[in-house]
C-alpha cells in the first residue's frame, strides 16, 4: 500500500472514535515533530502515556539525588535532561548553583574515566530509564567490576513497561490500542507484549520513529482496531525482532532483578521496574523506598496526563504558570514530555 | 612537551616570550607590531562592533578548531550587519599547563583564517590562570558599514524569500562526535562567510535580513527573525538541506538538526523577485554550494494573529510550530 493511501486513509476515517496511545517518549517527541495529529481524522486521537523516564520519575528520586549532590565527596552525573526537573523544593540545577556537585555526562561510560580520575570521589549515576538503557548501566558496572572501581555507584528509576499498561487497563484506561515502543522491543523483542495484549484483549503495533514509520504503524493498529484484533503486530522489522536482544536480556537478567518501581502518578506497581540483585547492591546508592511525588505546584497535572486521563490543556498551569523556560512538573521540562510537546503544537 | 606555567602570565619576561614567539610572528602587522597600548586605526563613518567569547571543548576538532572559530564567530557577526570586518581583537586565557605546541598550531589556524576573511588582529592580551591546560578565546570585531546599507533582523517583509546557506547542524554533530568518542567523517562547517555576503551586496540583491546560524540552530535562528520583524515565516521541511551523515547521527541520538548549531551558515532573507539571483550568488561562493530557499514569509492578510511564528510543513504534510530552543540540545535518554 502506498503511503499517500495510508495517510488518505487515516485523515478520512469516520468510524468510531479510537484512542491509541504511545508509551514511548521518542514516539511522543517524533508525532509532534512530524505533525502527524494534524494529518488524523478527528475520530483518531493519539495519547501520550507513560513513557517518558524523566517524566515519570518522582520526585523522591530527585531529592534523594540533592541530597547525594550536596554530600562531601560526592558527585552526581546525569543526562543533561534530569538538570532540570523539578524535585520536591529544587532542581538538581538549582541545587548546582548551591554548591551541589553534578556533572552530564553523555554516556553513562563517561563515569569511567571520571573515577579513575579522582578516585577521592563517589561518583553516582543517575540511572533513569526503560528496558532500552537499563543493558548500558549493566556495562557500566561490568567495567567498574573489571577495573576494580569502587568508586561508581547508580541511583536507578529504572521502569519495565508491561506492568505500567497493565496498571492503566486496570485503572480504567479507555484506549483501544497502543503504540509499542521500538527501542523497549529491539532489546525485548515485540514477543514481551503478548502476553498482556491477550489478558487485555486489546492490539499493540511495534513502531520505528521516522514519520512514514510511524504513519504505517498506525495505520496497522487501527485495521486491527477496526477487526478486533489483539496481538502485536511488528511494523519496525528492520530493527526488532519476536525474542530481542538475547545478550543485553541476559546481562539485565545477570545484574537486576524486578522491582516494585514507583510511577509519578500511578504510584507503586509491582514489578514494573529493575533494581540492583543483592550481590550487586554495593554499587546502589540508595535507590530503595523513593516512592513519594511531591509536587512543586499542587495544581500540576502530570500524574492524570502520564495516565491518558486528561490532556496537557485540561491542566490550569499549561502555558501559564507552567512552560518550558519554567516547569512545573516533568512533563514540560522533557522534550520528550506530553506538556513540552503540546506547547510545539499550539498554533496549528 | 612544553606547558603553559604561571609565570607565562607574569606581566614579565616570560610573558614578553610567549607574546613574541607565539602571537607577535603570527598576527604580524603594522598597527600590531607597534606595541602600544592600543591601537590607533583609520575607520569610516558607521562601524560595527562586536564581541564574543570562545569556549569550546575539544580545541581541535574535524575541520577546525577553536582558532579558526573564533574569527569566524566574529567577522560573521559583523557580516550579518553588512558590514565590512576590518580589525580583531582577542584576549586569551589559558589554564596552567596548557600545551605550547598546541597553543602554537591555534594560533596560526586564526591567523590563517584572518587573512582568508580580510581582517587583521590589532590588539591582543594573555592571562594565564590556575587550571587543567584549557584555553579560552575572548574576541571584539570591528567592520565597516558601507553607506545605504541596513540589514537588521526586524527588515523581513510579506513575500520575502527565506535562504539558507547550506546544510546544517554540522558543527554540532561534529563536537557531540568528538565529545561523545563516535567514529564518524563529520567534519565541522566553521567558515568566514564574507565573499558571499559581500557578492550579494556588490550584485545590489535586496537584502533585507542575515543572520548565521549558530547556537540554537536554524529553529531558534528563525523564530527570533520572525518575532524581530513580527511576520509569520512559512517553511518546507523537505528543502532544509542536511547532510545524510549528520540526520542519521541525530536520529540514532533523538536529536532535531533544525536545533543544532553552526559555525559557517548563514539566513539570509531577501525581496522575492531577488531570491533566484541571490541563490546563484551564494551557491557561487565558496561555502554556499549546498544553498537553497527553505520558505518564505507569510503574505499580509495570510498572518493576522500569527506574526511571530515559524510554521514548519512537514514532509507528511502535516504542521509544527517552531519554537526556539528550550534548555540545551541534549541526547535522548531512552
Amino acid at each position: 500500500m502506498e503511503l499517500r493511501e495510508i495517510t488518505e486513509y487515516l485523515s478520512q476515517y469516520s468510524g468510531p472514535k479510537i484512542r491509541l496511545m504511545e508509551v514511548c517518549g521518542s514516539h511522543t517527541a517524533a508525532i509532534s515533530k512530524y505533525g502527524i495529529r494534524q494529518i488524523l481524522s478527528d475520530q483518531i486521537e493519539l495519547i501520550s502515556g507513560p513513557g517518558c523516564p524523566v517524566c515519570v520519575t518522582p520526585t523522591d528520586y530527585i531529592d534523594r539525588l540533592i541530597t547525594l549532590a550536596k554530600e562531601e565527596n560526592t558527585c552526581v552525573v546525569t543526562f543533561g535532561d534530569l538538570l532540570r526537573v523539578p524535585g520536591s523544593r529544587q532542581s538538581l540545577s538549582e541545587a548546582k548553583g548551591e554548591g551541589a556537585k553534578a556533572k552530564m555526562v553523555y554516556s553513562p561510560m563517561n563515569v569511567l574515566k571520571l573515577a579513575k580520575e579522582d578516585p577521592n570521589t563517589t561518583f553516582v549515576f543517575a540511572a533513569v530509564g526503560f528496558e532500552t538503557t537499563a543493558p548500558i548501566y549493566t556495562l557500566l558496572i561490568e567495567e567498574a567490576i573489571k577495573e576494580g572501581l569502587h568508586n561508581i555507584k547508580l541511583l536507578t528509576a529504572l521502569k519495565t513497561m508491561p506492568m505500567a499498561i497493565s496498571y492503566l487497563m486496570e485503572h480504567g484506561a479507555d484506549i483501544h490500542g497502543f503504540i509499542a515502543p521500538g527501542h523497549v522491543c529491539a532489546i525485548t523483542g515485540s514477543d514481551y507484549f503478548e502476553k498482556i495484549a491477550k489478558k487485555y484483549q486489546i492490539p499493540f503495533a511495534v513502531s520505528g520513529f521516522q514519520d512514514e514509520e510511524l504513519l504505517v504503524a498506525i495505520y496497522g493498529l487501527v485495521k486491527m482496531v477496526e477487526n478486533h484484533k489483539v496481538g502485536v503486530e511488528n511494523y519496525y522489522p528492520s530493527v526488532v525482532e519476536p525474542q530481542g536482544n538475547l545478550i543485553a536480556l541476559e546481562k539485565l537478567e545477570h545484574y537486576f532483578m524486578p522491582y516494585d518501581a514507583a510511577w509519578r502518578g500511578m504510584g507503586q506497581i509491582p514489578d514494573s521496574g529493575f533494581i540492583l540483585r543483592p550481590e550487586f547492591r554495593c554499587f546502589d546508592a540508595g535507590s530503595t523506598g523513593l516512592n513519594e511525588d511531591h509536587k512543586k505546584n499542587k495544581a500540576c497535572r502530570c500524574g492524570d496526563i502520564l495516565m491518558g486521563k486528561a490532556k496537557p490543556k485540561d491542566c490550569p498551569l499549561f502555558h501559564t504558570a507552567c512552560n518550558p523556560a519554567h516547569p512545573q512538573g516533568a512533563c514540560m521540562v522533557s522534550y520528550e514530555g506530553s506538556c513540552f510537546t503540546a506547547i510545539q503544537e499550539l498554533s496549528n | 612537551m612544553e606547558k603553559i606555567i604561571m609565570e607565562h602570565g607574569s606581566g614579565g619576561r616570560a610573558t614578553g616570550e610567549l607574546i613574541q614567539r607565539i602571537f607577535e610572528n603570527a598576527f604580524s602587522n603594522d598597527v600590531l607590531s607597534q606595541m602600544e597600548d592600543a591601537a590607533v586605526i583609520p575607520g569610516g563613518e558607521t562601524i560595527a562592533m562586536t564581541t564574543d567569547s570562545f569556549v569550546v571543548t575539544p580545541l581541535e576538532f574535524p575541520g577546525g578548531d577553536i582558532g579558526r572559530l573564533c574569527v569566524c564567530g566574529t567577522v560573521n557577526d559583523l557580516l550579518m550587519r553588512g558590514a565590512v570586518p576590518k580589525y580583531m581583537t582577542c584576549g586569551f586565557i589559558l589554564e596552567e599547563g596548557a600545551d605550547v605546541a598546541l597553543l602554537k598550531r591555534i594560533v596560526a589556524s586564526m591567523a590563517e583564517t584572518a587573512q582568508e576573511a580580510g581582517v587583521i588582529v590589532v590588539a591582543g592580551d594573555t592571562k594565564v590562570i590556575e587550571g587543567n591546560g584549557g584555553i579560552y578565546i575572548n574576541t571584539t570585531g570591528v567592520g565597516i558599514v558601507p553607506k545605504g546599507i541596513d540589514i537588521k533582523a526586524a527588515n523581513a517583509k510579506p513575500g520575502d524569500r527565506i535562504l539558507v546557506s547550506g546544510n546544517v547542524g554540522d558543527h554540532h554533530a561534529t563536537i557531540l562526535s568528538c565529545r561523545m568518542e563516535i567514529e564518524n567523517s563529520i567534519t565541522s562547517d566553521n567558515a568566514p562567510l564574507g565573499e558571499m555576503v559581500s557578492a550579494l551586496i556588490e550584485n545590489k540583491i535586496d537584502v533585507h535580513v542575515l543572520r548565521d546560524v549558530t547556537r540554537g540552530g536554524l529553529a531558534t535562528v528563525l523564530k527570533e527573525l520572525a518575532q524581530s520583524s513580527k511576520q509569520q515565516f512559512e517553511i518546507e521541511q523537505d528543502a532544509i538541506p542536511v547532510n545524510p551523515m549528520v540526520r542519521d547521527f541525530c536520529g540514532l541520538l533523538g536529536l532535531d538538526p533544525l536545533y543544532m548549531g553552526n559555525e559557517g551558515k548563514m539566513v539570509a532573507i531577501v525581496a522575492k523577485e531577488d531570491a533566484d539571483r541571490a541563490l546563484e550568488i551564494i551557491r557561487s561562493c565558496k561555502y554556499g554550494e549546498n544553498a537553497v530557499c527553505i520558505g518564505e514569509v507569510a503574505a499580509e492578510d495570510a498572518q493576522k494573529k500569527t506574526a511571530g511564528n515559524v510554521i514548519l510543513k512537514t514532509h507528511i504534510g502535516g504542521r509544527r510550530n517552531l519554537d526556539i530552543l528550550q534548555g540545551e540540545g541534549l541526547p535522548r535518554i531512552c
